[in-house]
C-alpha cells in the first residue's frame, strides 16, 4: 500500500466507473477530492484548488470525443506541477501524440482495463505523481511495431530499443533486468548508451526525455 | 418484345399477338369514350361554374385528369408492350402536404402530355380502333359462319351468291385463311401504331430518365448515410454500455483479488478477471471493425496510421489530406485501406506495403501498393466486393492492378467536394 496520501481529482462520465475508481483509490489510502463527470467541471475544480494528480477519461460530455485530453492539455499548460493520468477505452497513439506534444513527464496514458490490476495501477499513479511517464504496454507494443528508419531511434540497437520500450512502460532498471533476464549492470550500460545516442544532456531528467523521444517516434 | 418485332416474326399468325392486338383495339373504345366524356364534362362544368371559384379550380385540375387517364393507359398498353411503359412522373417528396402533392403532380410536363394523349385518344384513336377492329372482326365472323348462314337463306358475297351449306363451306375454305391473314396484320399494325403513340406521349423523356437516375443515386447515398449513422449508433451503444460495464467488472474483480486470502476462491476470481479482460479485448476489436473511434475523433489519416501500426507488415503511410473529409467518404476510404492491408497480410507474401492518399481534382485518391506475388482480384469472397458497392454509391471506383508475380497496386478514387 502507498507510502503517502495523494490528493486526486477524478473525471469520468460513467457513474459506474467513477465510483469503482473512487473506491479503489479510497482503499489505497488516497484522497479523492473531487469526482466529476465532464471536462468543464474538471477544469473548474482543478483551477480552484490544484490537486497532486488528475485522473481523466478521454471521452466525456458534451461532445464525447476527446474533451478529457483537451482538459489535460489545458491543465498542463496552466499548472505544470500536477500529474496527469489519462484513461482510455482505446489503444490509439493518435491520442497519445496530442498528449505528449506539450509535455515533459508527470503524465500517464493507460487503458481502462489496467485499473483492474489494482496494484500495478496504483504503482503507475505513484510514478505519474513523481513526474514519471507511464504508457500502456499495449500502446508501447504498437509503437514498437512502427519503427521508423529515419528518426533519432535509428541509431539504437534492437536490444537498446527493447530497454527503451520497457522504460516507456515506466519500469525501473531492476524490473527491466528481470524482464530481459540480464543483470542490472547490463541494463545500466544499455541505458547509458541510449542517453548517449539520443544526445541527452546531463541535468535534465534524462530518463523521461529518452522515453519521450521514443514515444514521439 | 414490341408489336413490330412480333409482326416481323414468321410465327405471328399462330401466336397470341393478333388476339392481343384485338383486345388492345377494342378496349381503347370504352377508354376513349370515357376520356372524351370526362374531358368534355369537366370543360363544361368549368365553363358553367367559372363565375364562381370552383370553375377555375376545375380547369386547373385538367392535367391531373390527364395524369389519371395516363396511368390507366400505361397499364392497358401492357397488352401489346411486354415491358410496359415506365412512368414519366417524378416521385413526390413525402414531406409535402396532400394539397402540395397535387400541385406538384399538376405542374409536371408529363401530366400535360398525358392530358394531350387523353384528348387524342378520345377524338381520333378510339374511332380508328373501332373501325379497323370492328370491320376485321365482322368479316372474319361472317366468313366463319358462312356455311350456317348459307344453309338457311341466300347469301350475297361480292360477285358470288351462296345458297347452300356446301357453297358456304367452300367460301370459308377459300377465303377464311386469306381474311385471317389480312385482318391480323392490319389489326397488328394499327395496335402497334397506337401503342407507339401511347409510349411516345406517356413514357419518360430523356431528361425525365436522367432525373430518375439522379433520384436513384440520391436514394442510394441516403442508404449509405443511414448505414453510417447506424454503425455509429451501435458503436456508441457498445462503448457507453457494454464496454463500461465490463471495465467496471474488471475493477470489482481486481478489488476482490486484493481482499481474498490465497486459496481456491482467489484463484477463481483471478481467472474470472482475466476472462473479463479477454471479453473486453474481443469487444474492443469488434467495435473497431464497426466504426473506429479514431476515425471519428481524428480523421482518416490518424485512423489509417492506426491500421498500419497494427499490421504485422511494415507499412509506410503517406497522406496529404486537408483536415477532415465528409464522414461517409472517410469511412469508405478507411475500410478500403483496412481490408486491403488485411488482404496483403494474408495473401500477398509481401515484405513491405505503402499507403498513399491525396486530393486531386476534387477526388480523393488512395493507393495501396505492396511488393508481393500479385494475382489479386476483386472477385467474390474478398471483403472488397461490398466496399466496391459502397464506393459506387458515393460515385467512387476501386481498381486493382495485380499481374502475376506482382506488384499489386490498389487504387481507390472518390469524388469529394470539400465545400459540402
Amino acid at each position: 500500500m502507498p507510502t503517502r496520501r495523494l490528493s486526486i481529482v477524478l473525471a469520468e462520465d460513467s457513474l459506474l466507473l467513477r465510483e469503482g475508481l473512487a473506491s479503489i483509490l479510497d482503499r489505497a489510502g488516497h484522497e479523492v477530492r473531487d469526482a466529476v463527470g465532464d471536462a468543464d467541471t474538471l477544469l473548474a475544480v482543478v483551477r480552484k484548488e490544484p490537486p497532486d494528480v488528475v485522473i481523466t477519461d478521454v471521452r466525456m460530455p458534451p461532445g464525447h470525443s476527446d474533451e478529457g485530453l483537451r482538459a489535460a492539455a489545458a491543465i498542463r499548460a496552466e499548472l505544470p506541477s500536477i500529474g496527469i493520468l489519462v484513461l482510455s477505452q482505446y489503444v490509439a497513439d493518435a491520442y497519445l501524440s496530442s498528449l505528449l506534444e506539450t509535455t515533459t513527464g508527470g503524465i500517464g496514458y493507460l487503458l481502462k482495463d489496467r485499473v483492474g490490476h489494482v496494484a500495478e495501477f496504483l504503482e503507475s499513479l505513484d510514478r505519474v505523481a513523481d513526474g514519471g511517464t507511464v504508457v500502456d504496454p499495449e500502446v508501447v507494443r504498437q509503437l514498437l511495431a512502427r519503427r521508423r528508419n529515419d528518426g533519432p531511434l535509428a541509431a539504437l540497437t534492437p536490444r537498446e530499443l527493447e530497454v527503451l520500450a520497457l522504460m516507456a512502460e515506466g519500469r525501473v532498471n531492476a524490473s527491466i533486468a528481470e524482464q530481459l533476464v540480464v543483470s542490472e549492470a547490463a541494463v545500466r550500460k544499455h541505458v547509458g548508451n541510449i542517453f548517449a545516442k539520443l544526445h541527452l544532456e546531463d541535468g535534465l531528467d534524462r530518463r523521461v526525455s529518452a522515453v519521450l523521444t521514443y514515444l514521439r517516434g | 418484345m414490341t408489336p413490330w418485332a412480333a409482326l416481323a416474326s414468321p410465327r405471328y399468325l399462330v401466336s397470341s399477338w393478333p388476339w392481343r392486338s384485338y383486345a388492345y383495339l377494342f378496349t381503347s373504345v370504352p377508354m376513349g369514350l370515357l376520356s372524351i366524356c370526362i374531358l368534355i364534362g369537366a370543360a363544361a362544368a368549368g365553363a358553367v361554374l367559372s363565375p364562381i371559384l370552383i370553375g377555375i379550380l376545375l380547369l386547373t385540375a385538367f392535367p391531373l385528369l390527364g395524369a389519371a387517364i395516363g396511368w390507366v393507359e400505361r397499364w392497358r398498353a401492357g397488352l401489346v408492350l411486354i415491358d410496359g411503359i415506365s412512368s414519366p412522373h417524378a416521385t413526390i417528396p413525402a414531406s409535402l402536404s396532400r394539397r402540395e402533392k397535387l400541385r406538384f403532380r399538376r405542374r409536371e410536363r408529363a401530366s400535360l402530355r398525358a392530358l394531350g394523349y387523353a384528348f387524342v385518344l378520345g377524338v381520333f384513336v378510339w374511332p380508328l380502333s373501332a373501325a379497323v377492329a370492328g370491320v376485321s372482326a365482322t368479316t372474319l365472323l361472317i366468313t366463319l359462319a358462312a356455311p350456317v348462314i348459307a344453309d338457311g337463306e341466300e347469301m350475297g358475297m361480292g360477285p358470288w351468291t351462296l345458297d347452300t351449306a356446301q357453297e358456304g363451306f367452300i367460301f370459308l375454305l377459300a377465303f377464311g385463311p386469306v381474311f385471317y391473314c389480312i385482318s391480323s396484320y392490319l389489326v397488328g399494325v394499327v395496335a402497334g401504331a397506337e401503342a407507339s403513340l401511347a409510349k411516345a406521349m406517356l413514357g419518360p423523356r430523356q431528361e425525365e430518365l436522367q432525373r430518375n437516375l439522379a433520384e436513384l443515386r440520391r436514394s442510394r447515398l441516403d442508404l449509405v448515410d443511414a448505414f453510417e449513422t447506424e454503425r455509429a449508433r451501435i458503436e456508441r451503444h457498445l462503448h457507453d454500455g457494454v464496454q463500461q460495464r465490463l471495465v467496471g467488472l474488471t475493477m470489482t474483480l481486481g478489488l476482490a483479488e486484493l481482499d481474498l486470502p490465497e486459496g481456491q476462491g482467489r484463484q477463481l476470481v483471478v481467472k474470472a478477471h482475466s476472462e473479463a479482460e479477454a471479453a473486453l479485448a474481443d469487444l474492443r476489436e469488434a467495435v473497431r471493425g464497426i466504426h473506429p473511434r479514431v476515425l471519428v475523433d481524428h480523421g482518416l489519416e490518424a485512423a489509417v496510421r492506426e491500421v498500419a501500426d497494427r499490421s504485422p507488415l511494415p507499412v509506410t503511410v503517406q497522406m496529404a489530406l486537408p483536415s477532415r473529409l465528409p464522414p461517409p467518404i472517410e469511412a469508405a476510404a478507411y475500410f478500403v485501406v483496412s481490408e486491403a492491408l488485411a488482404n496483403v497480410t494474408k495473401h500477398a507474401q509481401a515484405t513491405h506495403c505503402e499507403v498513399a492518399g491525396r486530393i486531386a481534382d476534387q477526388q480523393l485518391v488512395i493507393t495501396v501498393t505492396d511488393d508481393g506475388i500479385g494475382g489479386a482480384r476483386t472477385g467474390a469472397g474478398t471483403g472488397l466486393t461490398g466496399l466496391v458497392t459502397r464506393l459506387d454509391a458515393l460515385g467512387g471506383t476501386l481498381v486493382i492492378d495485380s499481374p502475376p508475380g506482382g506488384p499489386t497496386r490498389l487504387r481507390m478514387e472518390c469524388p469529394c467536394r470539400l465545400g459540402d
